[in-house]
């Protein structure tokens, strides 16, 4: 950033407002006793009165009844917070946490760790000794699709009681 | 009538049924909403199909405002998010234009700007025709700045950046609009000194 920039920068935040009391001290003082700053003063002081003298366009002379005829047509829309239940997305969330913790320990518990030590792949453990048969066929795979299940229902019935109640508040 | 109450009583007004208050935050916004869409589609039919997009997609979503910002910064979001689907949708080139084009599109950008020589010669006709040259950032964050009364923090928030990027962007858009008057209104300027 040259000099120029950062007068200019300065100044600019002196203008709006936002310099520090020791900056904006600095700054008065520097406008007081430095033609140059004084100069590019005048100058950015310009610019902001054109810009806060500058006029907003407007649109046709019909244009608020347009949008009322158009609106008139139309309802608000329920507030989202309203119909998305933060249970709904915790549950969610927990669904597919479980699914992925499920298959991580599943994954560990197939591994023969013993059989990495003689190894001589890149990885520490011997892939071929996982039993990908036994995937879901065994007691712990088979716990763990029952959660599955259960919080699916639990979903589907927390789903279900919401729009029994929406059902009952629009009656 | 509706013209004393504020923001927030007319919204009031509004979520509970009394759907002809939304036509006072129509009046209250409809030339700074014209004027952000301006900025974007450089076309005033474009503009005005725009806004009136963005009024009534703010009025089915009102029931989301909550009073958290002012009414104008949320109600700028939408303006900032409608107006780039539009411009996706229409394909236009939203980046600065080379300079050689920038008289081309200015002259062609406001018909009544150019019907009063007058006019073209004044301060605020000077002010407006540099503006719709810079691009759309650029010009977006002065009007919002100089016309819409936000905040860098709420410009920030508008646009989805932080308050110092705001700033920089700010300032940056200051810079370019002097040079473009510096380029293109010398003269102006000699003649109002």
């Amino acid at each position: 950033m040259n000099k120029q920039q950062t007068t200019e920068d300065r100044l600019w935040e002196y203008i709006d407002g936002v310099s520090s009391a020791d900056e904006k001290t600095v700054i008065e003082q520097l406008l007081s006793t430095n033609a140059e700053w004084k100069a590019k003063y005048h100058e950015l002081m310009e610019v902001q009165q054109m810009l806060q003298s500058s006029e907003l366009e407007a649109p046709s002379m019909r244009f608020t009844k347009n949008v009322m005829e158009e609106i008139a047509k139309l309802q608000i829309a329920p507030a989202t917070r309203n119909y998305i239940n933060k249970n709904i997305i915790r549950g969610i969330g927990a669904f597919f946490i479980t699914i992925m913790v499920g298959f991580i320990v599943y994954g560990f518990g197939q591994i023969d760790w013993a059989a990495s030590s003689d190894s001589n792949t890149v990885l520490p453990v011997d892939l071929t000794k996982v039993d990908f048969s036994k995937m879901f066929n065994n007691t712990w795979v088979n716990a763990f699709m029952m959660i599955n299940v259960v919080l699916g229902l639990f979903l589907l019935d927390r789903y279900l009681a919401n729009k029994r109640k929406k059902y009952r508040e629009e009656i | 009538m509706l013209t004393g109450l504020n923001d927030n009583e007319l919204i009031s007004k509004v979520l509970s049924g009394d759907q002809q208050a939304y036509a006072g935050l129509v009046n209250r916004y409809q030339n700074y909403v014209f004027t952000l869409a301006l900025r974007f589609t450089k076309n005033r039919e474009d503009a005005e199909e725009v806004s009136q997009d963005i009024f009534i997609k703010a009025y089915r979503a009102l029931a989301d405002f909550r009073g958290q910002s002012k009414f104008s910064t949320w109600l700028y979001t939408i303006v900032n998010t409608t107006c780039i689907t539009f411009l996706r949708k229409k394909r236009l080139e939203v980046h600065s234009l080379d300079n050689e084009k920038v008289f081309e599109v200015a002259d062609s950008l406001d018909s009544g700007m150019r019907a009063n020589q007058i006019e073209q010669k004044s301060r605020l006709a000077m002010v407006n025709k540099a503006i719709s040259m810079l691009n759309t950032d650029d010009a977006g964050v002065l009007t919002l700045f100089y016309k819409g009364e936000q905040t860098l923090e709420e410009i920030a928030k508008i646009l989805g950046i932080e308050a110092n990027t705001a700033k920089v962007r700010l300032h940056r858009a200051r810079t370019r609009l002097k040079e473009k008057m510096e380029t293109y209104f010398a003269e102006e300027i000699k003649d109002l000194h």
